[in-house]
C-alpha cells in the first residue's frame, strides 16, 4: 500500500470503527488513536520525503495513478511536494489536537467523531490529489460536515450560520467547477487528449482568452474558502457558532485548501490569466487584510475577533500569492502554515476560556492570568506569534511576504504592500487589548476567582500546537528549503 | 420483445390469481415476487433487432433502459408493499394497484422501443391511462380525486397536441416510420410547427417549463408510491425517447432544437429550484425538485454525441435510485404516522436514526454532494454541456445547484438539527419497505464511484 493512500485511509478505517462505539469513552479514543496514527505518519512523511527527493528529482514524488473513468480521463493520481507535505502535517497535528480539545464532547459523541474525521478524510485527499477531478471531489468532501458540525454541535445563531456557511461555500465550489470544466476543455490545446491531470496540463499552453475567463472562475472558486473580500461574510458568523475544535479545524486547516488551491491550480495552470486579473484581486485582498484587521478591533466576543483576525491573515496569504514571485510565495506558503497553527491555538484556547468563564466577552473578563496561569500564557504566547513577533514562526511568514511584494517596483504595487504593512499595526492593537483588558488587570468578575486550570487533555492539545509555531520561529531553515525547492517548477511556469 | 411478453404474462397471472385467491395480503407479496422474477429474467442479454417491420426496434441501449426501469419499479413496489396492505386491501383493492402500474410500464416499453410515431402514441397512451388511475386511486381523499382530474385533462390535451404535431409531420413527410421521417423531412414552416406541437406534448410529461404546472398538484394529491412513478419511471422514459426521437429524426431542426432546450432548461431550473424554496409538504417539495432535475437533464441532451446520450442515461439511472430513496422515506413515515409536513421531520434523527440517514443520502445525491452518485451524475451532464462551449449555461447550472441546496439542507437541517417535543416515533419498517430502501440506497452509494457502471453505459450510447 502507498504511503500516500494511507493518508486518506486511515481516517476512513477510523470512522467505520467509530460505528461501533458504544460511549463518549471508546469514541474520543478510537478518535485519537486513529487521528494519532495519522500524525505519525505525516512526522514519517518529512523524513520519508527527504530521503526520496535525494534520489527521485521530479516534481511530485510517491506518485500513484489509477483510471478512474476512462471516458473522461479521470485519474486517481496522487503525489506530493514539499508544500503538500507541510500542509499535511499541519492537518495532522490540528485534527489530533482538535479531537483532544473535544475530549468531552457528551451529545451525540459518535456522530461528531465521525463528520470530524470524514472532514479530515476530505482535506487530507485534497492534499495529495493531482487530478483536478479527484481534487474538487475531496474539496466538496471537506466542505459539507461543516453544515452538520455547526448545526448540531455549534452554539449561538448556530442554524443561520451553518446553512450560511455551507451555501457560500458550496456555491464558490459550484463556480469552481465551471472553472475546471474550462480548463479540462482546453487541456489539449497542443494535441493531445482532454485530462485533469496537473501536472499534464500544466505543460500545455491554454490559450489566453480561455485562461482569462476562466482564472477569476477557479480564484474565486478557491478564494472564498480562504476569506477573499467581500466573500468572506460566511467566516464570522461560521467561526463563531462552531463548537471548538471545528473552528480549529476550519479555521486552522480548511480555509488552508484556498490558497493551496489558488497555487496549485489557479496559478499554476492559468499563469496568463493570473497575471491579467492580479491587480484586481489584489485590490480585494488588500481591503480584505485592512478591513479584517479593523473589523477585530471593534468586537468584543472572542470567537468574532478570532474570526477576523483569520480574514485578516488568510487575506495576506491571497495577497502574497497574487504577488507571482518566488519570495512572496515562500511567505504566503509560511504564512498559511503559521497561521493554521497559530488561529487553532486560539480557538482552542477561547473555548477552554469560555468553558470556563461562560462568556465570550473581553469586557467582562478580567485579570485571568492570576487565575488560570497556563491558558492565559498559552494565550500570550499564541498573540505574540500572531502579530509577528521574532521567533515566532508569524514573523518569518510576513517578512518575507513584504519583502517579496516590495519587489514589484511600480506604484499599485507598492502603495498595496504599505496599506497591508500597516495591517500589522493594527492587528498589534487587537491582539494587545485583548491580552490586556483580558489576562491582565483586576479581575472583573468575583466568580471567574475560582477557575479549575486546564486539564490533562488540554493541555496535550495545546501544546501540541504550540511546539510547530516555535520550531517554525527558530529553526525555519529546512522547511524553507523544502518549500522553496517545491516552488521552483511553479515559477518556472510563471515565466 | 421479451421483456414485454413477460411483463404481459405477468400481468395476466396476476388477473388470473386475482379471481382465485381470496388472501390478498399474500397476493400482493406474490405480485412482488413475479416482478422479481421479470426484472431477473431482463437482465439476460438480447439481441437487437426489429419488429412488425419496424414499428418496434430494441438496441442495447434501450434493453438496458427497460432494465433501469424494472428496478425502479420493484423499487416502487417494495415500498408500497406496507402501504397496500394496510390501507387497500382494508377497502377492497389490491391488485388493480399493480395491474394498473405494470400496464403503465409496459406502455413505458412500447414508448421507448417505438420504431414509428404510432407506436410511439400507442405507448404514449398506454403509460398515461393507467396512472390517471392510480392518481385517484385513494378515492376516500377528494384531494386525490382532485389530483386524478387534474393528471387526465392535461395529460389528454399533452396527448392531443403531441399528435397534432405528428399528423403535421405526417403531412410533410408522408410516413409516419422514424427511419423514413429521418430522410425525408426537411426544415418547413409546417414541420416546425409540428415539431413544436411534438414537443410540447412531451414536454409535458418531463414536466418542462412551461408545461409543468400539473406537476406539484399531481404529486401531492396521488398516493405516494404513484408520486414515485410519475417522478422517475415516466420522467425517465419520456427523457429517453425524446432523445432518440431527436437525435434520429428531427436533424434538421437541430439549430432549433439547441436554442429551444438552452432556454426551456434555464426556464425550468429556475422555476423549479425557486419554488421548492418555499415548500412544505414533502410531496410538492420533491415535485418541484424533480421538474428543477428535469432542467439539468436537458444539459446533457443538448450535447447531442455519444457523451450527451452517456451522461443522460446515467443521471436518470442514478436520479431513478436517488428519488426512490427519497420517496420511500416519505413513504415509511406517512404508512406509520400519516404525517408528510417538513416540520413533522424534526429531529427525526433521535428517534430514527437509520431513516434519517437514507434521507440525507438521497437529499446530497439529490443535490450533486460527493462521494454519492448523484455528484457524478451532475458531474458529467455538466461536462456534456461544457464540451459544446456552453459555459454559460453551465454557470447557470451551478447557481441553481447551490439554490437547490438550500431547500435539500431545509430538509436535513429539521432531521438533524432541529429537536421537537413530538417527534415521530422510533418504529420499525417492513420487510419489504426495508429491502427497498437497501435497494435504494446501495444504487445511490454505488452507482457513482463503480466507474465500470458508466463506461458500459458509454458504449451502447449509439442511436
Amino acid at each position: 500500500m502507498d504511503i500516500l493512500s494511507l493518508f486518506v485511509i486511515v481516517p476512513v478505517i477510523t470512522m467505520l470503527v467509530l460505528i461501533f462505539s458504544k460511549n463518549l469513552k471508546q469514541s474520543r479514543v478510537i478518535a485519537a488513536v486513529g487521528m494519532f496514527v495519522q500524525f505519525v505518519m505525516s512526522l514519517n512523511l518529512i523524513f520519508a520525503y527527504f530521503k526520496e527527493k535525494q534520489i527521485n528529482d521530479s516534481i511530485m514524488v510517491f506518485t500513484k495513478d489509477l483510471l478512474w473513468f476512462e471516458k473522461f480521463n479521470i485519474h486517481y493520481t496522487i503525489g506530493v511536494d514539499g508544500i503538500s507535505v507541510a500542509m499535511i502535517v499541519l492537518a495532522s497535528i490540528v485534527v489530533l489536537a482538535g479531537v483532544f480539545i473535544s475530549w468531552k464532547m457528551e451529545d451525540l459523541h459518535k456522530e461528531f467523531f465521525i463528520s470530524l474525521i470524514v472532514l479530515a478524510t476530505g482535506v487530507f485527499g485534497f492534499f495529495i490529489s493531482l487530478d483536478l477531478f479527484t481534487m474538487f471531489l475531496f474539496y466538496e468532501i471537506a466542505v459539507i460536515p461543516m453544515f452538520l458540525l455547526i448545526g448540531i454541535w455549534g452554539s449561538g445563531p448556530k442554524e443561520y450560520s451553518a446553512m450560511k456557511l455551507t451555501l457560500m461555500l458550496m456555491g464558490a465550489s459550484a463556480v469552481l467547477l465551471v472553472g475546471i470544466l474550462g480548463i479540462y476543455f482546453n487541456s489539449n490545446a497542443e494535441g493531445g487528449a482532454l485530462t485533469y491531470n496537473i501536472l499534464e496540463i500544466a505543460k500545455v499552453n491554454i490559450p489566453v482568452e480561455a485562461q482569462n475567463l476562466f482564472f477569476p472562475l477557479t480564484f474565486i472558486g478557491f478564494a472564498v474558502l480562504g476569506a477573499l473580500f467581500p466573500f468572506h461574510t460566511w467566516s464570522p458568523d461560521g467561526h463563531a457558532s462552531a463548537p471548538t475544535a471545528v473552528s480549529m479545524l476550519h479555521a486552522g486547516v480548511l480555509m488552508k485548501l484556498g490558497g493551496y488551491g489558488v497555487f496549485r491550480v489557479a496559478m499554476y495552470l492559468l499563469p496568463e490569466g493570473a497575471m491579467t486579473w492580479s491587480n484586481f484581486f489584489i485590490v480585494l485582498s488588500v481591503i480584505g487584510v485592512f478591513y479584517g484587521a479593523l473589523a477585530a478591533i471593534k468586537q468584543t466576543d472572542l470567537k468574532y475577533i478570532n474570526a477576523y483576525s483569520s480574514v485578516s491573515h488568510l487575506g495576506m496569504v491571497l495577497f502574497a500569492l497574487l504577488m507571482l514571485n518566488k519570495t512572496a510565495w515562500n511567505g504566503a506558503i509560511l504564512q498559511s502554515l503559521s497561521h493554521g497553527f497559530m488561529t487553532a491555538l486560539f480557538f482552542a484556547l477561547i473555548g477552554m476560556i469560555y468553558g470556563r468563564t461562560h462568556t465570550r466577552d473581553v469586557t467582562k473578563m478580567g485579570g485571568l492570568l492570576k487565575v488560570i496561569p497556563f491558558i492565559s500564557v498559552m494565550y500570550v504566547i499564541a498573540g505574540l506569534a500572531s502579530l509577528g513577533l521574532p521567533g515566532f514562526s508569524g514573523f518569518m511568514a510576513e517578512m518575507q511576504i513584504f519583502v517579496g511584494a516590495f519587489q514589484h517596483p511600480d506604484m499599485f504595487h507598492r502603495v498595496a504592500t504599505i496599506i497591508t504593512v500597516s495591517a500589522i499595526v493594527v492587528t498589534a492593537v487587537y491582539i494587545l487589548r485583548v491580552v490586556g483588558m483580558m489576562l491582565m488587570g483586576p479581575i472583573r468578575n468575583n466568580e471567574f476567582m475560582e477557575l479549575e486550570g486546564a486539564t490533562w487533555y488540554e493541555k496535550v492539545g495545546v501544546i501540541l500546537l504550540l511546539i510547530p509555531i516555535v520550531f517554525m520561529g527558530m529553526t525555519p531553515i529546512w522547511l524553507s528549503d523544502m518549500i522553496r525547492e517545491s516552488i521552483s517548477p511553479f515559477i518556472e511556469r510563471m515565466m | 420483445m421479451r421483456q414485454e411478453l413477460v411483463l404481459l404474462a405477468v400481468i395476466l397471472l396476476l388477473v388470473i390469481l386475482e379471481i382465485f385467491m381470496d388472501n390478498k395480503k399474500a397476493l400482493v407479496n406474490i405480485a412482488i415476487a413475479f416482478f422479481t422474477v421479470h426484472t431477473l429474467i431482463g437482465f439476460i442479454p438480447l439481441e437487437d433487432g426489429t419488429l412488425f417491420g419496424g414499428m418496434f426496434h430494441t438496441s442495447q441501449l434501450i434493453h438496458l433502459f427497460k432494465n433501469v426501469l424494472n428496478i425502479g419499479v420493484l423499487i416502487i413496489l417494495l415500498q408500497s408493499a406496507e402501504w397496500i396492505k394496510k390501507e387497500i386491501v382494508a377497502q377492497h383493492k389490491s391488485t388493480e394497484f399493480f395491474l394498473m402500474m405494470l400496464s403503465s410500464l409496459l406502455g413505458m416499453y412500447y414508448m421507448i422501443s417505438s420504431g414509428d410515431f404510432l407506436m410511439f402514441y400507442l405507448g404514449l397512451e398506454l403509460s398515461a391511462l393507467p396512472i390517471a388511475a392510480l392518481v385517484a386511486f385513494e378515492t376516500s381523499k377528494r384531494v386525490s380525486a382532485e389530483a386524478g382530474i387534474k393528471f387526465i385533462l392535461s395529460a389528454a390535451l399533452a396527448s392531443g397536441t403531441s399528435v397534432f404535431g405528428v399528423s403535421l409531420i405526417y403531412a410533410t413527410t408522408g410516413s409516419i416510420y422514424f427511419s423514413d421521417v429521418a430522410e425525408l423531412l426537411t426544415y418547413s414552416n409546417l414541420s416546425l410547427v409540428g415539431f413544436i406541437f411534438f414537443f410540447s406534448g412531451l414536454a409535458f410529461k418531463i414536466s418542462l417549463v412551461p408545461f409543468h404546472f400539473w406537476t406539484a398538484d399531481v404529486y401531492e394529491g396521488a398516493p405516494i408510491p404513484v408520486a414515485s412513478y410519475l417522478s422517475v419511471i415516466s420522467k425517465g422514459s419520456a427523457v429517453l425517447i425524446l432523445m432518440i426521437i431527436l437525435f434520429t429524426v428531427m436533424k434538421p431542426f437541430e439549430l432549433v432544437t439547441s436554442k429551444l432546450l438552452y432556454i426551456v432548461s434555464i426556464a425550468t431550473m429556475f422555476i423549479g429550484n425557486l419554488f421548492a424554496l418555499r415548500q412544505q409538504n414533502m410531496k410538492r417539495f420533491l415535485a418541484f425538485s424533480s421538474i428543477a432535475q428535469a432542467g439539468f437533464i436537458l444539459l446533457g441532451i443538448l450535447s447531442n454525441d455519444q457523451l450527451g446520450i452517456s451522461t443522460v442515461v446515467y443521471f436518470v439511472s442514478i436520479y431513478v435510485f436517488t428519488n426512490l430513496a427519497a420517496f420511500g422515506v416519505i413513504q415509511a413515515i406517512s404508512t406509520e404516522t400519516g404525517k408528510e409536513n417538513m416540520d413533522d421531520y424534526n429531529g427525526l434523527y433521535r428517534t430514527n436514526p437509520k431513516l434519517s440517514l437514507v434521507m440525507m443520502l438521497a437529499l446530497f445525491s439529490l443535490a450533486g454532494i460527493p462521494p454519492v452518485a448523484g455528484f457524478f451524475g451532475k458531474f458529467f451532464l455538466f461536462t456534456a454541456a461544457a464540451s459544446q462551449g456552453l459555459y454559460f449555461l453551465v454557470f447557470i447550472a451551478v447557481v441553481n445547484v447551490t439554490i437547490s441546496l438550500y431547500y435539500y439542507l431545509l430538509v436535513v437541517r429539521a432531521m438533524f438539527l432541529r429537536r421537537s417535543d413530538h417527534p415521530i416515533p422510533y418504529f420499525k419498517s417492513s420487510f419489504t419497505m426495508k429491502l427497498g430502501l437497501i435497494l435504494a440506497v446501495v444504487g445511490v452509494l454505488f452507482i457513482g464511484v463503480y466507474s465500470p457502471i458508466y463506461e458500459y453505459i458509454y458504449q451502447l450510447s449509439i442511436f
